[in-house]
Protein backbone atom coordinates (compact mmCIF):
# COMPACT_ATOMS: atom_id res chain seq x y z
CA UNK A 1 0.00 0.00 0.00
CA UNK A 2 2.64 2.18 1.06
CA UNK A 3 5.36 1.46 -1.50
CA UNK A 4 2.43 1.45 -4.10
CA UNK A 5 2.05 4.98 -3.65
CA UNK A 6 5.12 6.02 -3.36
CA UNK A 7 5.69 4.21 -7.27
CA UNK A 8 2.62 5.75 -8.45
CA UNK A 9 3.79 9.44 -7.58
CA UNK A 10 7.03 8.41 -8.89
CA UNK A 11 5.58 7.28 -11.87
CA UNK A 12 3.82 10.63 -12.47
CA UNK A 13 7.00 12.42 -10.99
CA UNK A 14 8.89 10.23 -14.17
CA UNK A 15 6.01 11.38 -16.75
CA UNK A 16 7.48 15.15 -15.84
CA UNK A 17 10.43 13.96 -16.83
CA UNK A 18 13.25 12.32 -15.85
CA UNK A 19 15.16 15.44 -14.08
CA UNK A 20 11.83 15.72 -11.86
CA UNK A 21 12.36 12.00 -11.08
CA UNK A 22 15.58 12.26 -9.85
CA UNK A 23 15.59 15.13 -8.25
CA UNK A 24 12.75 14.14 -6.05
CA UNK A 25 14.65 11.03 -5.41
CA UNK A 26 17.60 12.41 -4.11
CA UNK A 27 15.74 14.97 -2.22
CA UNK A 28 13.57 12.10 -0.74
CA UNK A 29 17.31 10.38 0.33
CA UNK A 30 18.75 13.10 1.84
CA UNK A 31 15.56 13.74 4.04
CA UNK A 32 15.84 9.94 4.72
CA UNK A 33 19.78 10.30 6.19
CA UNK A 34 18.81 13.45 8.00
CA UNK A 35 15.41 11.76 9.76
CA UNK A 36 18.05 8.54 10.57
CA UNK A 37 19.62 9.24 13.17
CA UNK A 38 16.48 11.74 15.22
CA UNK A 39 14.40 8.23 14.45
CA UNK A 40 17.05 5.95 15.52
CA UNK A 41 17.54 8.21 19.50
CA UNK A 42 13.75 8.53 19.17
CA UNK A 43 12.95 4.69 18.87
CA UNK A 44 15.89 3.28 20.99
CA UNK A 45 15.16 6.32 23.48
CA UNK A 46 11.12 5.89 23.74
CA UNK A 47 11.63 2.46 24.65
CA UNK A 48 13.34 3.44 28.11
CA UNK A 49 11.29 6.21 29.35
CA UNK A 50 8.17 3.24 28.07
CA UNK A 51 9.68 1.01 30.65
CA UNK A 52 9.96 4.15 33.32
CA UNK A 53 6.32 4.45 33.05
CA UNK A 54 4.38 2.07 34.80
CA UNK A 55 0.72 1.32 32.97
CA UNK A 56 -1.16 0.25 36.37
CA UNK A 57 -0.29 4.21 37.29
CA UNK A 58 -1.76 5.36 33.98
CA UNK A 59 -4.87 3.56 34.78
CA UNK A 60 -5.33 4.77 38.35
CA UNK A 61 -5.22 7.92 36.54
CA UNK A 62 -8.16 7.21 34.82
CA UNK A 63 -9.96 5.31 37.28
CA UNK A 64 -13.52 6.61 37.88
CA UNK A 65 -13.57 9.55 39.38
CA UNK A 66 -15.59 11.70 37.60
CA UNK A 67 -15.66 15.73 36.53
CA UNK A 68 -12.74 17.59 35.44
CA UNK A 69 -10.62 16.80 37.65
CA UNK A 70 -11.01 13.32 35.62
CA UNK A 71 -10.63 14.89 32.49
CA UNK A 72 -7.56 16.63 33.55
CA UNK A 73 -5.67 13.77 34.93
CA UNK A 74 -7.68 11.57 31.59
CA UNK A 75 -5.42 14.41 29.87
CA UNK A 76 -2.41 14.21 31.39
CA UNK A 77 -2.72 10.51 31.02
CA UNK A 78 -2.90 10.19 27.82
CA UNK A 79 -0.33 12.38 26.92
CA UNK A 80 1.70 10.68 29.14
CA UNK A 81 0.97 6.84 27.96
CA UNK A 82 4.04 5.32 25.92
CA UNK A 83 3.36 2.42 22.63
CA UNK A 84 1.24 2.60 20.64
CA UNK A 85 -2.47 2.27 19.71
CA UNK A 86 -2.62 -1.10 21.19
CA UNK A 87 -1.46 0.41 24.45
CA UNK A 88 -3.11 3.58 24.06
CA UNK A 89 -6.83 1.76 23.56
CA UNK A 90 -6.58 -1.06 25.48
CA UNK A 91 -5.76 1.20 28.84
CA UNK A 92 -8.93 3.08 27.91
CA UNK A 93 -11.15 0.26 27.62
CA UNK A 94 -9.54 -1.10 30.59
CA UNK A 95 -10.44 2.40 32.41
CA UNK A 96 -14.03 2.03 30.67
CA UNK A 97 -14.85 -1.87 32.33
CA UNK A 98 -13.41 -0.32 35.30
CA UNK A 99 -15.71 2.43 35.87
CA UNK A 100 -14.19 5.75 34.36
CA UNK A 101 -16.67 7.96 33.06
CA UNK A 102 -17.43 8.12 29.10
CA UNK A 103 -16.22 11.95 28.95
CA UNK A 104 -12.90 10.51 30.84
CA UNK A 105 -12.34 7.94 28.43
CA UNK A 106 -12.79 10.31 25.39
CA UNK A 107 -10.47 12.72 26.88
CA UNK A 108 -7.99 10.00 27.86
CA UNK A 109 -8.06 8.81 23.99
CA UNK A 110 -8.29 11.89 22.42
CA UNK A 111 -5.05 13.46 24.35
CA UNK A 112 -3.63 10.34 23.01
CA UNK A 113 -4.08 10.94 19.79
CA UNK A 114 -3.07 14.48 20.15
CA UNK A 115 -0.22 14.35 22.39
CA UNK A 116 1.43 10.78 23.12
CA UNK A 117 4.75 11.71 23.69
CA UNK A 118 6.14 8.65 22.71
CA UNK A 119 4.46 9.52 18.53
CA UNK A 120 5.75 13.08 18.94
CA UNK A 121 9.29 12.54 19.99
CA UNK A 122 9.69 9.15 17.50
CA UNK A 123 7.73 10.74 14.22
CA UNK A 124 6.92 14.67 15.14
CA UNK A 125 9.92 16.17 16.00
CA UNK A 126 11.72 14.45 13.31
CA UNK A 127 9.90 14.57 10.35
CA UNK A 128 8.49 18.47 11.12
CA UNK A 129 9.79 21.83 12.22
CA UNK A 130 10.03 21.96 15.87
CA UNK A 131 8.77 24.92 15.71
CA UNK A 132 5.34 23.35 13.81
CA UNK A 133 4.67 20.28 16.66
CA UNK A 134 5.38 23.15 19.74
CA UNK A 135 2.58 25.15 18.36
CA UNK A 136 0.53 21.96 17.06
CA UNK A 137 0.86 20.76 20.73
CA UNK A 138 -0.11 23.97 22.20
CA UNK A 139 -2.54 24.92 20.01
CA UNK A 140 -4.80 21.17 20.74
CA UNK A 141 -4.39 21.64 24.16
CA UNK A 142 -7.94 22.63 24.96
CA UNK A 143 -9.59 19.70 22.64
CA UNK A 144 -9.52 16.85 24.76
CA UNK A 145 -11.47 19.77 27.08
CA UNK A 146 -13.60 20.38 24.48
CA UNK A 147 -14.35 16.62 23.36
CA UNK A 148 -15.26 15.99 27.03
CA UNK A 149 -17.70 18.70 27.24
CA UNK A 150 -19.46 17.49 24.14
CA UNK A 151 -19.31 14.01 25.22
CA UNK A 152 -21.01 15.64 28.77
CA UNK A 153 -23.26 17.24 26.31
CA UNK A 154 -24.42 14.52 24.27
CA UNK A 155 -24.52 11.38 26.80
CA UNK A 156 -23.59 8.25 26.83
CA UNK A 157 -24.23 6.12 23.69
CA UNK B 1 4.81 33.50 2.89
CA UNK B 2 7.65 31.59 3.30
CA UNK B 3 9.07 33.59 5.88
CA UNK B 4 8.47 31.23 8.83
CA UNK B 5 9.73 28.19 6.90
CA UNK B 6 13.41 26.66 7.37
CA UNK B 7 16.04 28.16 5.05
CA UNK B 8 16.13 24.92 3.32
CA UNK B 9 12.92 24.98 1.59
CA UNK B 10 13.73 28.77 0.95
CA UNK B 11 16.39 27.60 -1.28
CA UNK B 12 15.24 24.58 -2.40
CA UNK B 13 11.23 25.62 -3.64
CA UNK B 14 12.81 28.05 -6.24
CA UNK B 15 15.58 26.54 -7.52
CA UNK B 16 13.05 23.45 -8.26
CA UNK B 17 10.63 25.29 -9.61
CA UNK B 18 12.52 27.19 -12.31
CA UNK B 19 14.77 23.62 -13.36
CA UNK B 20 11.19 22.02 -13.96
CA UNK B 21 9.65 24.73 -15.50
CA UNK B 22 13.13 25.20 -17.48
CA UNK B 23 12.24 21.33 -18.63
CA UNK B 24 8.68 21.15 -18.66
CA UNK B 25 8.35 21.43 -22.65
CA UNK B 26 11.50 20.40 -24.58
CA UNK B 27 9.64 21.63 -28.12
CA UNK B 28 10.35 24.80 -27.02
CA UNK B 29 13.20 25.99 -29.39
CA UNK B 30 14.72 28.35 -27.60
CA UNK B 31 14.64 26.29 -24.65
CA UNK B 32 16.12 23.75 -26.23
CA UNK B 33 19.08 25.74 -27.73
CA UNK B 34 19.57 27.26 -24.05
CA UNK B 35 19.15 24.06 -22.56
CA UNK B 36 22.66 22.64 -23.26
CA UNK B 37 24.63 26.01 -22.58
CA UNK B 38 22.53 26.97 -19.57
CA UNK B 39 21.03 24.10 -17.94
CA UNK B 40 24.44 22.37 -16.66
CA UNK B 41 25.48 25.32 -14.35
CA UNK B 42 21.51 25.48 -12.73
CA UNK B 43 21.32 22.33 -12.17
CA UNK B 44 24.78 21.51 -10.49
CA UNK B 45 24.13 24.87 -8.24
CA UNK B 46 20.78 23.50 -7.63
CA UNK B 47 22.21 20.18 -6.50
CA UNK B 48 24.84 21.88 -4.31
CA UNK B 49 21.89 24.04 -2.60
CA UNK B 50 19.80 21.76 -2.10
CA UNK B 51 20.72 19.17 -0.13
CA UNK B 52 23.62 21.77 1.33
CA UNK B 53 20.99 23.52 3.68
CA UNK B 54 19.03 20.44 4.56
CA UNK B 55 22.63 19.73 6.51
CA UNK B 56 22.46 22.51 7.98
CA UNK B 57 18.79 22.11 9.12
CA UNK B 58 19.99 21.85 12.68
CA UNK B 59 20.68 18.11 12.87
CA UNK B 60 21.13 18.63 16.81
CA UNK B 61 18.32 20.91 17.64
CA UNK B 62 17.19 21.99 20.91
CA UNK B 63 14.65 19.51 20.81
CA UNK B 64 17.08 16.58 20.10
CA UNK B 65 19.27 17.55 23.52
CA UNK B 66 15.47 17.90 25.03
CA UNK B 67 14.86 14.04 24.12
CA UNK B 68 18.54 12.65 24.41
CA UNK B 69 18.76 14.09 28.22
CA UNK B 70 15.49 12.44 28.70
CA UNK B 71 16.51 9.21 27.39
CA UNK B 72 19.64 9.18 29.21
CA UNK B 73 18.06 9.44 32.44
CA UNK B 74 15.30 6.92 31.82
CA UNK B 75 17.83 4.52 30.44
CA UNK B 76 19.83 5.02 33.92
CA UNK B 77 16.43 4.81 35.62
CA UNK B 78 16.26 1.31 33.71
CA UNK B 79 19.38 0.50 34.75
CA UNK B 80 19.20 1.06 38.16
CA UNK B 81 15.79 -1.03 38.74
CA UNK B 82 16.45 -4.01 35.89
CA UNK B 83 20.18 -4.13 35.96
CA UNK B 84 22.25 -4.30 32.57
CA UNK B 85 20.02 -7.05 31.16
CA UNK B 86 16.95 -4.81 31.34
CA UNK B 87 18.77 -2.03 29.44
CA UNK B 88 20.20 -4.95 26.56
CA UNK B 89 16.56 -6.11 26.42
CA UNK B 90 15.00 -2.88 25.59
CA UNK B 91 17.96 -1.92 23.27
CA UNK B 92 17.46 -4.80 21.50
CA UNK B 93 13.74 -5.03 21.28
CA UNK B 94 13.97 -1.42 19.99
CA UNK B 95 17.30 -2.11 17.59
CA UNK B 96 14.68 -4.62 15.71
CA UNK B 97 11.53 -2.21 15.76
CA UNK B 98 13.99 0.58 14.11
CA UNK B 99 14.95 -1.99 11.62
CA UNK B 100 11.65 -2.77 10.31
CA UNK B 101 10.69 0.43 10.62
CA UNK B 102 13.40 2.12 8.48
CA UNK B 103 12.01 1.12 4.70
CA UNK B 104 8.54 2.64 5.85
CA UNK B 105 10.54 5.84 7.04
CA UNK B 106 12.38 5.84 3.16
CA UNK B 107 9.37 5.01 1.61
CA UNK B 108 7.60 8.54 3.63
CA UNK B 109 10.56 10.03 3.22
CA UNK B 110 10.49 9.42 -0.91
CA UNK B 111 6.48 10.45 -0.84
CA UNK B 112 6.90 13.49 0.99
CA UNK B 113 9.78 14.64 -1.79
CA UNK B 114 7.39 13.47 -4.69
CA UNK B 115 4.22 15.69 -3.51
CA UNK B 116 6.92 18.85 -3.02
CA UNK B 117 8.08 18.39 -6.10
CA UNK B 118 4.77 17.63 -7.85
CA UNK B 119 2.06 19.38 -6.52
CA UNK B 120 1.81 22.64 -7.99
CA UNK B 121 2.75 25.34 -5.84
CA UNK B 122 0.80 28.19 -6.54
CA UNK B 123 -2.69 26.03 -6.60
CA UNK B 124 -1.56 24.45 -3.07
CA UNK B 125 -0.98 27.88 -1.73
CA UNK B 126 -4.23 29.52 -2.63
CA UNK B 127 -6.40 26.38 -1.69
CA UNK B 128 -4.02 25.70 1.53
CA UNK B 129 -2.67 28.81 2.11
CA UNK B 130 -3.02 31.24 4.87
CA UNK B 131 -6.00 33.03 2.93
CA UNK B 132 -7.98 29.71 2.20
CA UNK B 133 -10.17 30.22 4.85
CA UNK B 134 -12.45 27.60 6.01
CA UNK B 135 -12.14 25.75 2.51
CA UNK B 136 -8.47 25.06 2.72
CA UNK B 137 -9.24 23.74 6.36
CA UNK B 138 -11.75 21.46 5.35
CA UNK B 139 -9.82 19.73 2.38
CA UNK B 140 -6.63 19.88 5.13
CA UNK B 141 -9.30 18.18 7.40
CA UNK B 142 -10.47 15.51 4.72
CA UNK B 143 -6.84 14.99 3.82
CA UNK B 144 -6.00 13.65 6.51
CA UNK B 145 -8.74 12.06 6.96
CA UNK B 146 -8.53 9.91 4.07
CA UNK B 147 -4.70 9.50 4.17
CA UNK B 148 -3.16 5.84 3.88
CA UNK B 149 -0.53 4.53 6.34
CA UNK B 150 1.44 4.98 9.52
CA UNK B 151 2.76 7.56 11.05
CA UNK B 152 5.61 7.19 8.64
CA UNK B 153 4.02 8.52 5.80
CA UNK B 154 1.70 11.39 7.74
CA UNK B 155 4.51 13.43 8.99
CA UNK B 156 6.40 13.49 5.78
CA UNK B 157 3.45 14.64 3.60
CA UNK B 158 2.66 17.50 5.93
CA UNK B 159 5.94 18.56 6.45
CA UNK B 160 5.66 18.74 2.42
CA UNK B 161 2.49 20.59 2.41
CA UNK B 162 4.60 22.97 4.88
CA UNK B 163 7.07 23.55 2.24
CA UNK B 164 4.61 23.54 -0.80
CA UNK B 165 3.25 26.75 0.83
CA UNK B 166 -0.23 25.34 3.04
CA UNK B 167 -0.07 27.58 5.91
CA UNK B 168 0.04 26.08 9.93
CA UNK B 169 -3.84 26.07 10.20
CA UNK B 170 -4.58 23.94 7.64
CA UNK B 171 -1.28 21.48 8.20
CA UNK B 172 -2.54 21.49 11.63
CA UNK B 173 -5.89 20.78 10.42
CA UNK B 174 -4.75 17.90 8.73
CA UNK B 175 -2.31 16.37 11.21
CA UNK B 176 -5.13 16.45 13.85
CA UNK B 177 -7.73 15.27 11.80
CA UNK B 178 -4.92 12.10 10.72
CA UNK B 179 -4.63 11.18 14.67
CA UNK B 180 -8.32 11.57 15.55
CA UNK B 181 -10.43 10.46 12.70
CA UNK B 182 -7.85 8.68 10.29
CA UNK B 183 -9.67 5.40 9.30
CA UNK B 184 -6.70 3.58 9.16
CA UNK B 185 -6.11 3.23 12.79
CA UNK B 186 -9.97 3.53 13.86
CA UNK B 187 -10.52 0.72 11.65
CA UNK B 188 -7.41 -1.39 12.89
CA UNK B 189 -6.96 -0.75 16.23
CA UNK B 190 -10.12 1.77 17.78
CA UNK B 191 -12.59 -0.94 16.38
CA UNK B 192 -11.46 -4.64 17.87
CA UNK B 193 -10.43 -3.20 21.33
CA UNK B 194 -12.95 -0.30 21.85
CA UNK B 195 -16.04 -1.53 20.14
CA UNK B 196 -18.18 -0.10 17.62
CA UNK B 197 -20.24 2.50 20.12
CA UNK B 198 -17.00 3.74 21.51
CA UNK B 199 -15.42 4.44 18.32
CA UNK B 200 -18.45 5.75 16.39
CA UNK B 201 -19.51 8.17 19.01
CA UNK B 202 -15.99 9.42 19.59
CA UNK B 203 -15.11 9.87 15.95
CA UNK B 204 -18.61 11.85 15.72
CA UNK B 205 -17.45 13.75 18.80
CA UNK B 206 -14.04 14.36 17.12
CA UNK B 207 -15.38 15.26 13.50
CA UNK B 208 -15.28 19.21 14.10
CA UNK B 209 -12.09 19.08 16.32
CA UNK B 210 -9.61 19.45 13.07
CA UNK B 211 -11.51 22.23 11.88
CA UNK B 212 -11.35 23.84 15.30
CA UNK B 213 -7.59 22.98 15.75
CA UNK B 214 -6.70 24.93 12.27
CA UNK B 215 -8.78 27.80 13.20
CA UNK B 216 -7.46 28.35 16.18
CA UNK B 217 -4.02 27.92 14.92
CA UNK B 218 -3.96 30.21 12.54
CA UNK B 219 -5.70 32.68 14.75
CA UNK B 220 -2.88 32.44 16.70
CA UNK B 221 -0.57 32.28 14.33
CA UNK B 222 -1.39 35.34 13.24
CA UNK B 223 -0.86 37.14 16.28
CA UNK B 224 1.61 35.79 17.24
CA UNK B 225 3.65 36.30 13.73
CA UNK B 226 2.18 39.72 12.38
CA UNK B 227 5.31 40.32 10.06
CA UNK B 228 4.21 36.49 8.30
CA UNK B 229 0.97 37.29 7.87
CA UNK B 230 -0.15 39.05 4.45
Amino acid sequence: MLWASVACLGFIAFRRGRPVLTASLREGSMDFINIVPRIALGVIGSGYIAAVIPQEIITGWLGPNSGWLGVLTAVIAGAATPGGPVVGFSLGAVALKAGGGAPQVIAYVIAWALFAFQRVLLWEIPFMPARFVWFRAAVSVPFPFLAAAIAMAIGKP
Amino acid sequence: MHGYCRSSVCFAVPARLSRSSQLHDPSDPIALSELPLKDPAPADDAAEAEPRPGHIRKPVGWSMIVIAALVAVSATLVWRRDGIDGVLEILTHDLSLFGGILPRVLAGCLLGAFITEILPHEKVSRSLGPNSGLKGLLIGTAFGAILPGGPFTAYPVASALLTVGADFGATIAMVVSWTLIGYGRAVAWELPIMGTDFTLWRIVISLPLPVLAGAFGRFVYVRMYPKVAP
